[in-house]
């Protein structure tokens, strides 16, 4: 969730360990379901992937009044986001993502912002891992954290490319398979760095005379289900993001990056991978905002490339 | 399990180390910082200096203060010690907070309320907008809209207001000459202390006089100015600086001076600055007369122009023919090859800004939800005005001139852009995008050019020692509207330069006041 956790890493791993590793982002909130699923790369494996993700909102939450915005129409983010992961060993990866992002207002005047945004660095853990009844039961600790890759400006929302604070993550994830079918579960707190803006005062619910803005902390819960063979994937999740703290955009002001960005969102995401070219794999998904405060009501497509690189071969040689 | 252990203590001790890191997120406030007020000089001599609506302070009514033996006066002391033997950490912070200064604090609270009331109303089902009516101010949208202009106006009522009627208090001061309680034996005083006579109290003269003219200018806000007003008079209880009746008989003066510039402000012909359709149809004629385009609201669904009437406004520092003399000459005509050139360097400057240019451009964007341009310069003076030690009346007198200079910059302003009427660059190019959001009324000339050299010219003046500093910041402030791509180069020049007139004016009423520079 939010921006400054822009990512969301989706990895799959199917017997040759093909990974995805999936970022979005909508420039009012983004929901770091990441590192959030089962599955492991295997020790000096790499995978690297691009994906593109193309998100819109007509319409938005002020507070819990929602609206659409005759002088923003309609607000597109596109990214390009290059992702790697990496099995450091069976247990543990390690994963980044690095999105180049543009904004755009398809009506008004206000000039849509382009820009590297946040690197996202997290560290997997397969902490536990046991057979219950026909199927598996598994743990997984993840940490993760984002910092700012350019100096793009957070306080010109809605068109922003994202709110420049720091970030670091801890995520739980437990996640039961029995035969193709599995069910997921995660819980994941947010802590966010303050921020520095152009301005020396700015108001929320009351002036502040500083350049420096308090950036409330967030949580994010996920539960998904689906689908996994070794050439097809489909799951669907739905994610609640909460941010703990900020305050509500008052009728006709302008959006803040301290915003109280909360969202409930719905989405679905399928994978392919090709038997005949051996490491190669396409991912497609998507998903839907249906309720949410001080956030655009933003509907999200992506699509990745993947790419398996199998270092232990030339190491065992 | 040894090793699982292990791996999670090693996990632990990774994740506190990164959240450590980024545990420390209390933003301090500049203004939290601002010492207690010790004046360099008292400025004793404050009743003989030029006030700006009143004329005799001898016809306001204060009663005589209570004889220093009397049982009244006794109790008031009593109510002060009550107070010191018990002070809680909440009321030694609202000690602290008033110390800095009365002009000061509720010239940074009336900022608060200016942001907090700037907000264009919201649209009505069929695309037409309601007005805020000063009637009816608490139904949607509540009064008032505090734009620039408005917000201009409030800032030099209240300051005004407040000179006067610390000039009406030192009038009485010097005639009771009663020394502060904290000169009695078993009173503290728990900020500096001051020799100037305390009776009727300048803090609580100052609260009067904003309470009042606020009743005018805020009207949904009373119960909350109210209470900072009591807070005030608690604070100069606490810190053994006044008795209450000093207090009650400063706050009826404040409150009777105030009533003078209520009235003004009643029939100064702002309350029908918003003008009415058959007015708004009527605005068009002199650009196209002059064969240029005119304006048109660029918001979606079309606002009608902020308050195109204010340019009619009754000024403080001059007539109202001063301010059509003020008047520029005409904008370069839409398609003239100056017009061109113009229109040109403004489409660069949006197509190619730098990062530089963009925090100059939200450093002094000043749109919604803000203090506007003029209280961006109320919190620059303030910044400075805590450095040089002030009495409150040469604050107040000085935030006067100030504001005086920015409403009637307003005005001359609003004159100028509602006479030609001209269209903003990105409506003569729609390929032109902006840095911050376009205003809704026409370009000529640029409004944060003539807020900016108004306030310049006159915080120059007052504070010569601080050399170019408050012309480069008027230079940033205006050129802030070139790089954001919503003004031309003309605009910004010619708003300057008008804004440095009206200033001027600022400066030979500050000449001419007899407190000095």
């Amino acid at each position: 969730m939010m921006k400054s956790l822009p990512m969301y890493f989706y990895r799959y791993c199917i017997i040759n360990c093909i990974i995805i590793c999936c970022f979005l982002c909508s420039p009012k909130i983004t929901f770091a379901q990441t590192d959030a699923d089962a599955l492991m790369i295997p020790k000096k494996f790499y995978c690297a992937g691009i994906i593109y993700t193309n998100n819109s909102w007509t319409n938005y939450w002020e507070g819990t009044f929602k609206r659409d915005n005759g002088n923003i129409g309609t607000l597109k983010t596109n990214s390009y986001t290059l992702v790697g992961n990496y099995g450091i060993t069976n247990k543990l990866d390690v994963l980044f993502s690095a999105p180049y992002v543009t904004t755009n207002a398809s009506s008004g005047t206000l000039k849509g912002q382009s820009g590297f945004q946040d690197l996202a660095l997290a560290l997997k853990w397969l902490a536990f891992k046991q057979n219950i009844g026909s199927g598996k039961l598994s743990f997984f600790a993840i940490v993760s954290g984002s910092i700012p890759l350019s100096n793009y400006e957070a306080d010109f929302d809605p068109v922003s490319i994202g709110s420049h604070s720091k970030s670091a993550m801890f995520r739980g994830l437990l996640n039961y398979q029995a035969g193709r079918f599995f069910i997921a579960g995660s819980g994941q707190y947010i802590q966010r760095s303050d921020i520095t803006i152009d301005r020396n005062s700015y108001y929320t619910t009351q002036l502040i005379y500083s350049n420096q803005v308090y950036m409330p902390n967030g949580n994010n819960v996920m539960v998904s289900t689906g689908y996994r063979s070794t050439q097809f994937n489909a799951e669907f999740m739905l994610q609640q993001a909460t941010t703990l703290g900020g305050f509500d955009i008052r009728k006709n002001d302008m959006p803040f990056p301290s915003n109280r960005m909360n969202a409930t969102m719905a989405g679905a995401l399928f994978k392919y991978s090709f038997g005949a070219v051996s490491g190669l794999e396409l991912t497609a998904g998507g998903n839907y905002i249906l309720n949410g405060r001080n956030v655009g009501q933003s509907t999200t497509y992506y699509g990745g490339v993947f790419y398996l690189f199998d270092f232990s071969k030339k190491n065992t040689k | 399990m040894k090793r699982f252990i292990l791996n999670i203590l090693s996990l632990i001790v990774l994740i506190i180390s990164v959240f450590l890191g980024s545990c420390n997120k209390a933003v301090i406030d500049r203004t939290t910082l601002y010492p207690a007020l010790t004046p360099s000089n008292i400025d004793l001599n404050a009743d003989a200096w030029k006030p700006v609506l009143i004329a005799d302070p001898s016809v306001f009514t204060i009663p005589a203060p209570d004889a220093l033996t009397s049982p009244a006066y006794v109790a008031d002391l009593n109510e002060i010690k009550g107070y010191q033997s018990s002070l809680t950490s909440d009321q030694k912070a609202i000690i602290n907070y008033w110390s800095a200064g009365a002009v000061l604090r509720w010239n940074e609270i009336l900022r608060d309320l200016v942001a907090k009331h700037n907000l264009p109303p919201y649209q009505n089902l069929d695309d037409t907008y309601p007005a805020p009516s000063s009637a009816n101010p608490f139904a949607y949208p509540q009064f008032p809209f505090s734009n620039p202009p408005y917000a201009a106006r409030a800032y030099a009522y209240v300051s005004a207001a407040q000179y006067d009627a610390l000039i009406a208090a030192y009038h009485f001061k010097k005639l009771y000459n009663r020394a502060a309680p904290y000169n009695n034996a078993g009173v503290q005083a728990l900020i500096p202390k001051s020799a100037l006579p305390s009776y009727p109290s300048e803090d609580a003269v100052v609260a009067g006089a904003t309470v009042e003219i606020m009743k005018l200018l805020f009207p949904t806000e009373i119960d909350y100015i109210q209470q900072k007003a009591a807070e005030e008079m608690q604070y100069r209880i606490m810190a053994g600086a006044n008795v209450r009746g000093e207090l009650n008989a400063g706050q009826s003066l404040g409150a009777q001076v105030a009533g003078v510039f209520a009235a003004r402000a009643r029939t100064d012909r702002a309350g029908k600055a918003i003008g009415t359709p058959a007015q708004w149809a009527q605005l068009p004629a002199n650009a196209t007369s002059r064969g240029d385009q005119f304006w048109v609201s660029l918001e979606s669904p079309k606002r009608p122009p902020m308050l195109p009437l204010f340019g009619k406004v009754l000024p403080f520092l001059f007539d109202t023919l001063t301010v059509v003399a003020l008047r520029p000459g005409p904008p370069d005509l839409a398609g003239s090859p100056a017009f061109q050139k113009d229109l040109a360097e403004v489409l660069s400057y949006s197509q190619n800004p730098t990062r530089e240019h963009q925090a100059q451009v939200e450093f002094w964007a000043d749109g919604a939800g803000t203090y506007t341009p003029p209280g961006h310069w109320n919190a620059i003076a303030a910044d400075e005005f805590v450095k040089q030690n002030y009495s409150e009346v040469r604050w107040a007198r000085n935030y006067a001139l100030l504001n005086m200079a920015e409403m009637d910059a307003a005005i001359v302003c609003w004159d100028t852009k509602y006479f030609y009427y001209n269209q903003r660059p990105c409506q003569a190019n729609p390929n032109i995008k902006t840095l911050t959001g376009v205003p809704n009324f026409p370009a000529y000339s640029s409004g944060h050019s003539n807020f900016s050299g108004a306030a310049a010219t006159i915080l120059t003046y007052l504070l010569p020692d601080r050399g170019a500093k408050f012309t480069d910041l008027a230079n940033q402030a205006a050129m802030s509207r070139l790089y954001g791509a919503i003004h031309y180069r003309s605009d910004v020049e010619v708003g300057l330069v008008t804004g440095n007139e009206v200033g001027q004016y600022a400066i030979k009423r500050a000449q001419s006041d007899g407190a000095g520079n």
